[in-house]
């Protein structure tokens, strides 16, 4: 059964997407490829869970 | 090179036997090929519970190469039980320390042995050298074992119940026919050569410098671990003491690095002078390694067992390597001496390939991570494994993910000898694990260790509540509470012993079977199933 969380859950979803566009804005894309990779660490730990985690990774490597 | 000029050195000389001239070949129970820490052991082992042993080996003196260092708490308990680990202990460096740096700050500290009570130290740091001496020292009183020098195996025909061998000596090659071949001859194996034999697993394209060096420094007794220091950009690099004020300095050297001029001393020392500043240090003795991380797909091949570096290899983070071969050869011996002795099938060693091959692939995975995380392989995984680095400094859950060698702890066996807990017991025993050691006192007053009372046979431990089960034979029996005290009630906390609970343990001292209440039955059942005689 299926643990990730697809349905959104932010209030307000634009403005989490801002909040990344905002973050990597003025970066190199090594820079933001760097950073993207730091928050990936950090969202994981945050989660806490490898079955969520795997999931994640599973549909990311999907998604085109 | 003039380096690699050690001094150190134990010379053995070459006897003819009378093997040699005999007109048919001689039949042996056991042959060892391989006269290093693990055909040591497993010699040494098997002439303890009288079992005759021919070890052989093709060189005639040890101490050559930058080899083991890390003796683990196991190894070391293993050692004890042999005859030789209060000696070793006592020669080596103890340390259970581990720091790991990024640039040069501490980003984290790890203690391997937070729990008091044990005999054995988590680690000591100590030359292979000196543990193949004073095991070689130990062969000598034991006449069961029969080493023999320059004795280079170059033929091996497997027959229905025995091994037909062929081995050079100075004096020409002799044939001798073995019940059992024991393997240890080494990541080189030349048993596995001659009976065609392939490793399957992963090698690491990464190069490594290995400099053993001498140099008088007041530098605290710990592993020193360094990603990206400012002595050694972009690479990582490892430190550990050895005794005689030697040094292990372990340099990442990338993939691309030339293999003979990076073992130039004048470019070495230039290496070593960038990490150690000032101080005065003379080179030892040099190496460049690539590592693998690999393993046979069986140890056991009809009359043929492998053990060591012959079955499996990993890379040195972790101290995995020769540690796990000297636990291949506590498992090996007793099962093999239970077969030769008639009191188990020959099935019983197929259980040491089942138990010793998830010991290799525990081993093959940590270090196998722990190299992945040392020498990436690609670009991406290095941009990664920097992430986990940047974040250290602020997040503990990133210090966690920093991988420099998780050091080497024994197996806990899944093993069908094992007779599954009925009773639910809490402590940090633990079912296919050894046991745990805690002080104890002996009916004489005298102070002991709880495994130095479980030495090498089926014991069962007992704590005292009236009547003392009847016992199949074979079986020793040590009350808790009559036989030994339980002076710090540490028994009582690791294995969560209350009045009348009882333990078996293996001939490994590995627990095989608790209950909160033995009777006659259950005990020869769990001895049978310990024997493989049932499953």
């Amino acid at each position: 059964m299926s643990k990730l969380e697809l349905k959104s859950r932010f209030d307000n979803p634009d403005a989490a997407y801002v909040a990344l566009v905002e973050a990597r804005r003025g970066l190199t894309e090594e820079q933001a490829a760097a950073l993207d990779t730091r928050l990936a660490l950090i969202l994981a730990n945050h989660i806490g869970d490898l079955d969520v985690l795997k999931e994640a990774i599973a549909l990311a490597k999907v998604a085109k | 090179m003039s380096v690699n000029a050690r001094k150190s050195v134990y010379s053995y000389g070459y006897r003819r036997c009378a093997d040699q001239d005999g007109a048919q070949p001689v039949r042996r129970p056991v042959v060892v090929v391989g006269a290093g820490p693990v055909g040591l052991a497993t010699a040494i082992d098997l002439g303890l519970r009288a079992v005759p042993v021919v070890l052989i080996d093709d060189a005639d003196r040890i101490g050559e190469g930058s080899r083991g260092i890390c003796w683990s708490k196991r190894t070391l308990e293993i050692l004890d039980r042999l005859g030789v680990g209060e000696k070793l202990v006592a020669q080596g460096v103890t340390w259970k320390i581990g720091k790991v740096f990024l640039g040069d700050d501490l980003v984290f500290t790890f203690d391997l042995l937070p729990e008091a009570g044990h005999k054995m130290p988590a680690f000591i740091n100590l030359q292979q050298y000196y543990l193949e001496k004073a095991l070689c020292d130990r062969v000598s009183d034991i006449d069961a074992v029969d080493l023999r020098w320059k004795n280079k195996l170059t033929g091996v025909e497997p027959r229905n119940d025995y091994v037909r061998l062929t081995i050079d000596t100075p004096d020409g090659p002799y044939t001798l026919d073995a019940d059992w071949l024991i393997a240890a001859d080494g990541a080189r194996s030349s048993a596995r050569d001659l009976l065609g034999l392939k490793f399957s697993g992963v090698t690491f394209e990464d190069k490594f410098l290995i400099a053993d060096i001498r140099m008088d420094a007041n530098i605290a007794t710990e592993r020193r671990f360094w990603f990206d220091p400012t002595f050694h950009t972009g690479q990582s690099a490892l430190m550990h003491r050895q005794p005689d004020n030697v040094w292990r300095i372990d340099l990442q050297l990338g993939p691309d690095a030339d293999v003979a001029q990076e073992q130039q001393p004048e470019r070495v020392t230039a290496r070593l002078k960038r990490m150690l500043g000032d101080r005065a240090f003379e080179l030892e003795w040099i190496s460049i390694y690539r590592f693998n991380c690999r393993r046979l797909d069986r140890f056991v091949h009809g009359r043929v067992v492998f053990v060591g570096d012959a079955a499996h290899q990993v890379s040195p983070f972790g101290a995995r390597g020769a540690n796990s071969g000297i636990q291949d050869a506590e498992n090996l011996a007793w099962k093999l001496a239970a077969v030769l002795k008639g009191e188990a099938g020959a099935s019983l060693i197929e259980s040491y390939e089942r138990e010793r091959m998830q010991a290799a692939d525990e081993n093959i995975a940590h270090s196998t991570r722990s190299t992945d995380f040392i020498a990436p392989h690609t670009k991406a995984e290095r941009n990664l494994r920097n992430a986990v680095l940047a974040l250290a400094p602020q997040a503990d859950f990133a210090r966690r993910m920093i991988n420099s060698g998780r050091l080497s702890v024994a197996t806990v066996y899944d093993t069908p000898l094992s007779t599954p807990d009925a009773d639910v017991f809490g402590g940090s025993a633990r079912l296919g694990a050894p046991a745990p050691d805690m002080p104890v006192r002996g009916r004489d007053g005298a102070a002991s260790h709880l495994l130095q009372n479980i030495p090498g046979e089926f014991t069962l431990v007992t704590m005292k509540n009236g009547a003392v089960p009847q016992l199949p034979a074979g079986v020793r029996h040590i009350a808790v509470g009559d036989d030994i005290a339980d002076t710090d009630g540490l028994f009582a906390e690791r294995f969560d012993a209350t009045p009348g609970a009882a333990y078996l343990f293996r001939p490994d001292q590995h627990l095989t079977a608790r209950w909160r209440h033995a009777d006659a039955g259950k005990i020869a059942a769990a001895r049978d199933r310990a024997l493989g005689k049932s499953t």
